[in-house]
């Protein structure tokens, strides 16, 4: 791979119907590196992950991952990616491995059985693998949701709003495999309402306003009195 | 093969779900005995001409059971958007369609071989044509119906009176289905030759060849968000 | 302001010369065309039956084509065709499902006679009645317009389909009454080319005036947004 970065957007520019949801988007991700997203509601944080998680394509512009262009190959790529959202996308009537062994099949894992164990003990759930997905409470869920998310070693991890409804607890344990997950140098994209979360953990960040970058920064120059006065800054324009 | 070891554990996916609960099985077939019930007192079942619209009313308990089953097989898929996560893995998109199709196709099956024999029952009604035929019929016709069923339901899913609009906007697009399947139903019933039944088969297999082909093409768009 | 005008003229235009032929199709309809033997005045109603017939089919191959370049192009234009297309085919559907057994009911002795013509017709109204149904309940107008293209798309292809299979199964119920099996007079050939002609104007016309309205309450719409984003701010 080289130098390349592995995850690099030029000029992205999104359209739905006649409205434009994104445009003019410029940055790239080198591996290992964690970005966190901040932003108002609509201002097209989900439809810009939407887009890297490749559900969605892209009007113009140009997103690459590891060099290779997404728009071609896509079905390829999306084994590049995980995705954790705020949505768990698990089966409530299926137990925790079949929910694992199900998108393990869908995603094509080797020796699926081995990693769905290394997963679940990763996220501390080995006491409920048989249980149904259904009796979970929401952290026990969200913390299976990221089993699932890393269970076909994606490079790169997408983060859609994961804190929404978590207790302190899970927060906490969310914090510890994203952590755990940063120090096997994997690459985070992270949108969030939490500012201290988001600016604890990345790297850099990004600020977006009606589907523009307003402003890009490094998270350690930033606490997280000085973010807050540049977002409302931004907005109270 | 990656495609059919997809399809294959989206297949599972459904299944294992279903039989666990059994909830679309068991209404489906409620309901079409409900159908069969509600026709008897409609109509009197020691009625002699009541034969000749037997195939009929056997087609309507199936599709109207079939709608239930058909209105529910996305729903699961909804509850924590898990339709999301479906699309986010490296699977072509028709692999999605297909598995449920197969999913309610087995489901549809299973009703029918329950209730059908008990219809017959009920009814007292003497079979005297092949079987074999028979069930070559109940095949065609209930994919047919699943084939563009599942298609309009992954519609219907995404708006906002999906269990009312399936039915408004399936049944009039299947009415080539029924007139097909109704007719060689009766046609075998009565133990009718091969040549009359033919042109039946036919119309059932052009159908259940377009719409397959149809959703195939357009599932993409159905599923784009 | 200056388009709009210009698209109010060709409308104008439209609409005068829809007025004119249909005009003269009146004038042949009861003048021209002779009396038919048989059924007496009430055939003159053919005229408008088969018109009306030929646009609705018309209008649901233009909701079809509309559907198409929609999925393809992705824009808004031929959804409004589409959509214009399917409201006005209905209409037309209407007319035929009206004045069909008005005009069966002194010849055949029965309203309706499950005839494979205006039994498709019946399913074809189903259909676009399900389309314009379905629009309604999709929530954002771009997941309306794409349901909807799909939809129309689908409803098209299962068209020839259904006229066949109600062929088949009418010939297996054989009834007394023949469909109408008619010598025309080149006079009533006449007669009907030009009430089609006058048809095709009225659907233009109509298509025109729909698309606008569309184009205008999608202008309303975003209007009210802007000013919505100026008080919010």
């Amino acid at each position: 791979m080289g130098n390349q970065p592995l995850l690099a957007v030029k000029e992205l520019k999104k359209d739905i119907g006649k409205k434009n949801i994104l445009s003019d988007i410029n940055f790239s991700l080198n591996q290992g590196e964690v970005l966190s997203i901040f932003g108002p509601n609509g201002a097209g944080k989900t439809t810009l992950l939407k887009l890297l998680s490749t559900v969605t394509d892209l009007t113009t512009g140009e997103l690459k991952i590891a060099g290779e262009s997404v728009v071609e190959n896509t079905i390829h790529l999306r084994k590049d990616i995980g995705v954790i959202s705020h949505h768990t996308f698990l089966y409530g009537d299926l137990t925790a491995y079949e929910n694992l062994k199900f998108y393990g099949e869908m995603y094509g894992v080797n020796n699926l059985k081995d990693r769905i164990f290394d997963v679940i003990d990763e996220v501390g759930l080995n006491f409920c693998l048989h249980d149904l997905v259904r009796t979970f409470s929401r952290g026990m869920k969200q913390r299976l949701s990221i089993a699932r998310a890393i269970l076909h070693f994606p490079e790169i991890l997408l983060l859609d709003e994961p804190y929404t409804g978590l207790d302190q607890h899970a927060i906490e344990m969310l914090n510890r495999v994203i952590n755990g997950l940063n120090t096997t140098q994997r690459t985070i994209v992270m949108i969030t309402h939490n500012f201290q979360q988001g600016l604890n953990l990345s790297d850099r960040f990004l600020i977006l306003v009606n589907g523009r970058v307003r402003f890009e920064g490094v998270s350690n120059d930033f606490n997280l009195l000085e973010l807050q006065e540049k977002y409302k800054e931004l907005l109270g324009e | 093969m990656t495609f059919f070891k997809q399809i294959k554990a989206l297949v599972w996916k459904d299944l294992k779900s279903e039989f666990r609960t059994k909830e679309m099985l068991s209404s489906m077939l409620i309901f079409a005995f409900l159908v069969i019930v509600i026709f008897s007192f409609a109509f009197d079942p020691t009625d002699e001409t009541l034969k000749e619209v037997f195939p009929g009313i056997i087609w309507v308990a199936f599709i109207f059971a079939g709608i239930l089953g058909l209105n529910r097989s996305f729903v699961a898929e909804k509850q924590n958007n898990s339709i999301h996560g479906l699309m986010l893995c490296p699977a072509d998109r028709s692999a999605i369609y297909f598995g449920k199709v197969i999913t309610n196709l087995v489901l549809m099956l299973i009703m029918e071989a329950i209730s059908l024999p008990i219809f017959i029952i009920l009814f007292d009604y003497s079979f005297s044509g092949s079987i074999l035929k028979l069930i070559l019929v109940i095949l065609l016709g209930t994919f047919g119906f699943v084939a563009i069923g599942t298609f309009l339901a992954a519609l219907t899913a995404n708006t906002r009176t999906s269990e009312v609009l399936l039915p408004i906007i399936l049944f009039p697009v299947i009415v080539p289905l029924v007139i097909g399947a109704v007719e060689s139903t009766g046609a075998i019933f009565i133990g009718e030759e091969m040549s009359e039944i033919l042109p039946w088969l036919k119309v059932l297999g052009i159908y259940d060849l377009i719409f397959i082909t149809v959703p195939f093409m357009l599932f993409d768009f159905v599923l784009e968000v | 302001m200056e388009t709009f005008d210009k698209d109010n003229r060709y409308s104008n235009i439209l609409g005068w010369l829809a007025f004119l032929v249909t005009s003269v199709a009146l004038y042949m309809v009861f003048e021209y065309a002779p009396t038919e033997r048989v059924m007496g005045h009430i055939q003159r109603l053919f005229y408008f039956h088969v018109a009306a017939a030929w646009i609705a089919f018309f209008a649901f191959f233009v909701v079809f084509v509309g559907s198409i370049i929609y999925l393809k192009k992705r824009s808004t234009f031929w959804d409004n065709i589409a959509l214009a297309s399917a409201e006005i085919g209905v209409a037309f559907t209407t007319i035929v499902l009206i004045t069909g057994p008005i005009w069966a009911r002194p010849i055949w002795n029965a309203w309706w006679t499950w005839d494979p013509r205006l039994t498709t017709t019946l399913i074809l109204w189903f259909i676009y009645i399900a389309y314009i149904i379905l629009r309604a309940s999709a929530d954002e107008s771009e997941k309306k317009a794409r349901f909807a293209a799909i939809f129309g798309i689908v409803g098209f292809v299962d068209v020839p389909i259904v006229f066949m299979s109600i062929r088949w199964w009418r010939t297996i119920h054989p009834q007394v009454i023949e469909g109408g099996g008619m010598n025309l007079a080149p006079t009533m050939v006449q007669t009907l080319l030009v009430s089609i002609a006058a048809f095709t104007f009225i659907y233009f016309y109509l298509l025109l005036r729909r698309v606008k309205v569309e184009v205008l309450k999608n202008q309303v719409k975003e209007m009210k947004e802007e000013l919505r984003k100026l008080q919010y701010n």
